[in-house]
């Protein structure tokens, strides 16, 4: 029986679970095919032009104003998605009556629908002999086809991020607080405003961000309902879609790194938001 | 059947673990590996087990070469702290686990795998819970299923991983009982993990005590009771006061007027003293052999007393029989003398 | 769900609340999903049926069970590849790993569509490469698969990783102890404690796969019968002004996604604790 020393190399750490490579190996190598690549591809095109040349093509009055379409639409959208959401989050959580559970389960309808699908039928609805739209002619407001048509399908497709990053959050909310409110004097809405508002406001706006970074590069709902007018109904997809067409293979990954640069700066915005209200109300 | 540690090393991202770990298991011990969290004995549990590699030394089971060996093959049944069973396996295919994964070959039949699981069951007092889920069942009933899986591919070394940690007390103390006489039935070789010293101390043959990844003392519960290694080992076994003493020419003084005790081993300079509360003796002030305190306050616990003494700036606590404490009319304020009945003296660091 | 808990309120405003949040609901979410089904129906079962019947319809929803059924798989054993190295070692850059698989949620479908197009397409890196081998990705299965596969790689990955976190390696550390080998370990004791987490990612990722428009429609070319999947088929009958059988389409979609829901609730009901680890705002 010899004992021998056995002085093992640092370099290779032990691990009794096997797999770890191969996966590993796996993991990386799909994702660098998948995502790495083509997206290293997108910034090689976009890159190969020029500052002139891609000022040039950023600045012009259509690409400004698909921007705003874009970018302005799917904020003015989030934030009333904010206030309905949060009316729509306090309902579900706090009231019981007959088809919650259904009408919970129907928040989840934008995630799950097709967007061609929630797109045609949102054309539909709002055309001018549709269902809502023909409600809503007579009145000299007009939907589809006009930027108030885009407007509503981000109202449709935002609509499940506020509620559903809302209502964990107010679920777990300490009802001792709000009693204590009660107790102290305060009526229902001050309660609400002072007590329960703050602590869901992080999570309100969270809600709103994820919304807004949806909305702004959302396509398939938007593309029936929109009327696609330059300068006034184009939304920055189309305007991708439509370089692609005419092979300008540079021209659209310009445009699509500055949408990517600008969906990158809502991400950042959500982990800043989220961060902040970790630090002010312990996670 | 036997377990050998020889200068074993392990490290966590530049935090040393364990250093110069040499411990032995012998054969049919049940070995305890005591110390306070962090001090290693966990890793070295696993090491034994195979689930961490060390950087340096040597391990031989039962007289072979281990370290390069994988858990399976090493023979060792390991218990988790958390017992780590299968959620969604029933209590008998929980046990019988380590079976039906053998390979073809060695693979008992379904039959004799059933009558194994059906005896371990019954070894555990389990015996009509086989058809349950790990959820229905209560910590200490988790904990036996436990072992019985670990038990089940007869393995010729025992470890566990604070084997009662997340146990209620009673049920705590109701395991113990019951692991010692399985202990003795069985007659393995059991090397068990805990940091609660009663546990140590009553259920082993031999302790291990560890600190910071070093081992400060290994002996019987008695003997590492009575003459503690190390500072450590006094304070962290039982309760213990320490008091400042100063060694000059082999002889320790404790404060400024107390004892004067043999101390040869050590240099001169600072030293600590040790003395356990049940080690004081209580006599009347004016007694030449005792040194004064004055009593504080006290409490009566069942038939013993307990006083907090203030001597020369230090706080005593002595545990002292009823008796005593009604002769002598202790209460707060008055003053008494102390006499050390055993004191140790250890280094200053 | 918290029991019903008031601030006070009467039940007047309590109840004008909830008919307040039912309208809006009706209105945004309700309606829509209500008039596919009626504008698919509007002239009767037989012309439902014949639209459904059209040649390239039915190879539209051919195409579409096609490519998921290759980009779900592919993805699920990716997630699982994914979540059993990022969860059960310590790997470091684990932040950087889950953030790339992040990364196809934040992007638009155009563009997810439109990355292909700049590597494949006839322009792209490889289009010359693949012209000469007479290889067709662009406007053919493999573009639509590939575009497929960006757009849904995260949904089993997001289920699995923080599950498998959450669960630690305790089980499977006992797996190894006990005998049982790396394949052994993964089939008998992982997989039976991330069933319900694996089902509702790949759920969610079927239903992306064969909902997506965005990124297929860059990258199929449209030509009729060969390479659109059912949304792109509904697209072209509904410029076509072809409204019932683009409905008729949209309808089998639309049920696609109630069943995906229901399922959906069933196993966060049933199985609500261990998915709710996984339910980061999206």
């Amino acid at each position: 029986m010899t004992i021998a020393e056995t002085i093992l190399p640092r370099a290779q750490p032990y691990r009794v679970l096997p797999g770890f490579g191969p996966t590993l190996g796996l993991t990386v190598f799909f994702l660098s095919l998948i995502v790495i690549a083509p997206l290293g591809a997108l910034f090689a095109k976009a890159s190969g032009l020029g500052p002139r040349e891609i000022a040039a093509l950023l600045l012009t009055p259509r690409v400004a104003a698909a921007f705003r379409v874009s970018f302005g639409i799917a904020f003015a959208a989030a934030v009333v998605n904010g206030f309905i959401g949060l009316l729509v989050a306090w309902v579900l959580v706090r009231y019981e009556f007959p088809g919650r559970r259904l009408l919970d389960a129907m928040v989840d309808l934008p995630f799950a629908l097709p967007t061609a699908v929630a797109g045609i039928a949102l054309a539909s609805l709002y055309a001018d002999t549709g269902w809502v739209g023909g409600l809503l002619a007579p009145l000299g407001i007009d939907v589809a086809f006009t930027p108030l048509g885009i407007y509503v399908a981000l109202l449709f497709i935002g609509l499940p991020y506020v509620i559903r990053t809302v209502q964990p959050v107010l679920a777990d909310l300490e009802p001792e607080a709000e009693d204590a409110a009660l107790t102290l004097g305060a009526s229902g809405s001050q309660t609400f405003r002072r007590v329960v508002v703050p602590p869901l406001l992080p999570a309100v706006l969270t809600g709103i961000a994820l919304a807004f970074a949806r909305g702004v590069g959302e396509y398939g709902s938007v593309i029936f309902i929109a009327g696609n007018m330059p300068g006034v109904s184009e939304i920055v997809p189309l305007l991708i879609v439509v370089r692609l067409e005419q092979f300008d293979y540079a021209g659209a990954s310009v445009l699509a790194v500055a949408m990517l640069v600008a969906s990158f700066a809502g991400l950042l915005l959500v982990n800043l938001l989220q961060a902040w209200s970790r630090r002010r109300h312990g996670g | 059947m036997s377990v050998e540690l020889r200068d074993v090393g392990k490290r966590f991202n530049g935090t040393v673990a364990l250093e110069d770990v040499t411990l032995e298991a012998r054969p049919r011990e049940l070995l305890a590996l005591l110390g306070p969290s962090g001090s290693g004995k966990t890793t070295l549990l696993r090491v034994i087990a195979g689930l961490e590699r060390p950087e340096r030394g040597t391990l031989l089971i039962s007289g072979k070469e281990a370290l390069t060996l994988p858990p399976r093959e090493r023979g060792i049944g390991f218990v988790f702290q958390h017992y780590a069973l299968f959620r969604h396996l029933t209590v008998a295919d929980n046990v019988a686990f380590g079976l039906v994964v053998r390979p073809r070959t060695r693979r008992p039949s379904r039959a004799a795998i059933a009558d194994r699981v059906r005896e371990l069951l019954s070894l555990v007092q389990l015996g009509d819970f086989g058809d349950r889920f790990p959820a229905q069942l209560s910590g200490g009933q988790r904990q036996r299923v436990a072992l019985a899986r670990a038990l089940a591919v007869e393995p010729s070394v025992l470890l566990l991983d604070e084997p009662f940690g997340a146990l209620d007390a009673k049920v705590r103390v109701e395991l113990r009982h019951w692991l010692r006489g399985l202990h003795e039935r069985l007659g393995l070789t059991t090397v068990f993990v805990t940091h609660d010293q009663e546990e140590a101390l009553e259920l082993a043959d031999r302790v291990a005590i560890l600190n910071a990844g070093r081992i400060e003392q290994v002996g019987p519960p008695g003997q590492v009771y009575d003459r503690p290694a190390s500072g450590f080992v006094m304070e962290f076994l039982g309760e213990v006061n320490r008091l400042p003493c100063r060694v000059s020419g082999g002889k320790a003084h404790v404060g400024q007027c107390g004892p004067i005790v043999e101390a040869s081993h050590l240099p001169d300079g600072c030293a600590r003293a040790y003395v356990r509360p049940h080690e004081i003796k209580l006599l009347p002030a004016d007694d030449p052999a005792g040194f004064p305190a004055r009593v504080r306050s006290l409490s009566i616990i069942g038939p013993r007393t307990r006083l907090h003494l203030e001597q020369e700036d230090s706080i005593i606590e002595a545990d002292v029989d009823r008796a005593v404490v009604d002769a002598l009319g202790v209460a707060p304020g008055l003053v008494v003398g102390t006499q050390f009945l055993s004191v140790r003296i250890y280094p200053s660091s | 769900m918290a029991a019903e808990r008031s601030l006070g309120e009467s039940r007047i405003a309590r109840l004008l609340l909830i008919l307040a949040a039912l309208a809006l609901l009706a209105l945004l979410l309700v309606l829509p999903l209500v008039l596919v089904f009626s504008e698919a129906l509007a002239k009767g079962l037989a012309a439902y049926r014949a639209a459904l019947g059209a040649p390239d319809t039915l190879a539209s929803i051919r195409l579409t069970l096609l490519v998921a059924a290759i980009a779900v798989p592919a993805n699920t054993l990716f997630g699982i590849a994914a979540a059993w190295c990022i969860a059960k070692f310590d790997v470091p850059g684990k932040s950087l790993l889950t953030t790339i698989v992040d990364l196809p949620l934040s992007v638009s479908p155009v563009i997810s569509g439109m990355v292909f197009v700049l590597i494949f397409g006839a322009q792209g890196w490889f289009g010359p490469w693949l012209a000469s081998h007479g290889i067709r990705v662009v406007f053919a299965l493999p573009g639509l698969v590939l575009a497929t596969i960006f757009v849904t790689l995260p949904f089993v990955a997001r289920q699995l990783i923080p599950l498998m976190q959450h669960q630690g390696r305790d089980e499977e550390e006992a797996a190894i102890v006990l005998g049982a080998g790396g394949l052994q370990t993964f089939l008998r004791v992982t997989l039976p404690n991330i069933r319900w987490g694996l089902l509702y990612g790949v759920l969610l990722c079927n239903a992306r796969a064969m909902g997506e428009f965005g990124a297929v429609s860059v990258i199929s070319g449209h030509i009729r019968g060969a390479t659109n999947t059912m949304p792109l088929q509904v697209e072209i009958l509904y410029n076509e002004y072809n409204i019932v059988a683009a409905f008729a389409v949209a309808s089998l979609l639309a049920f696609l996604a109630l069943v995906t829901l229901t399922v959906k609730r069933l196993l966060e009901w049933r199985y609500g604790r261990e998915l709710a680890l996984t339910q980061s705002a999206t």
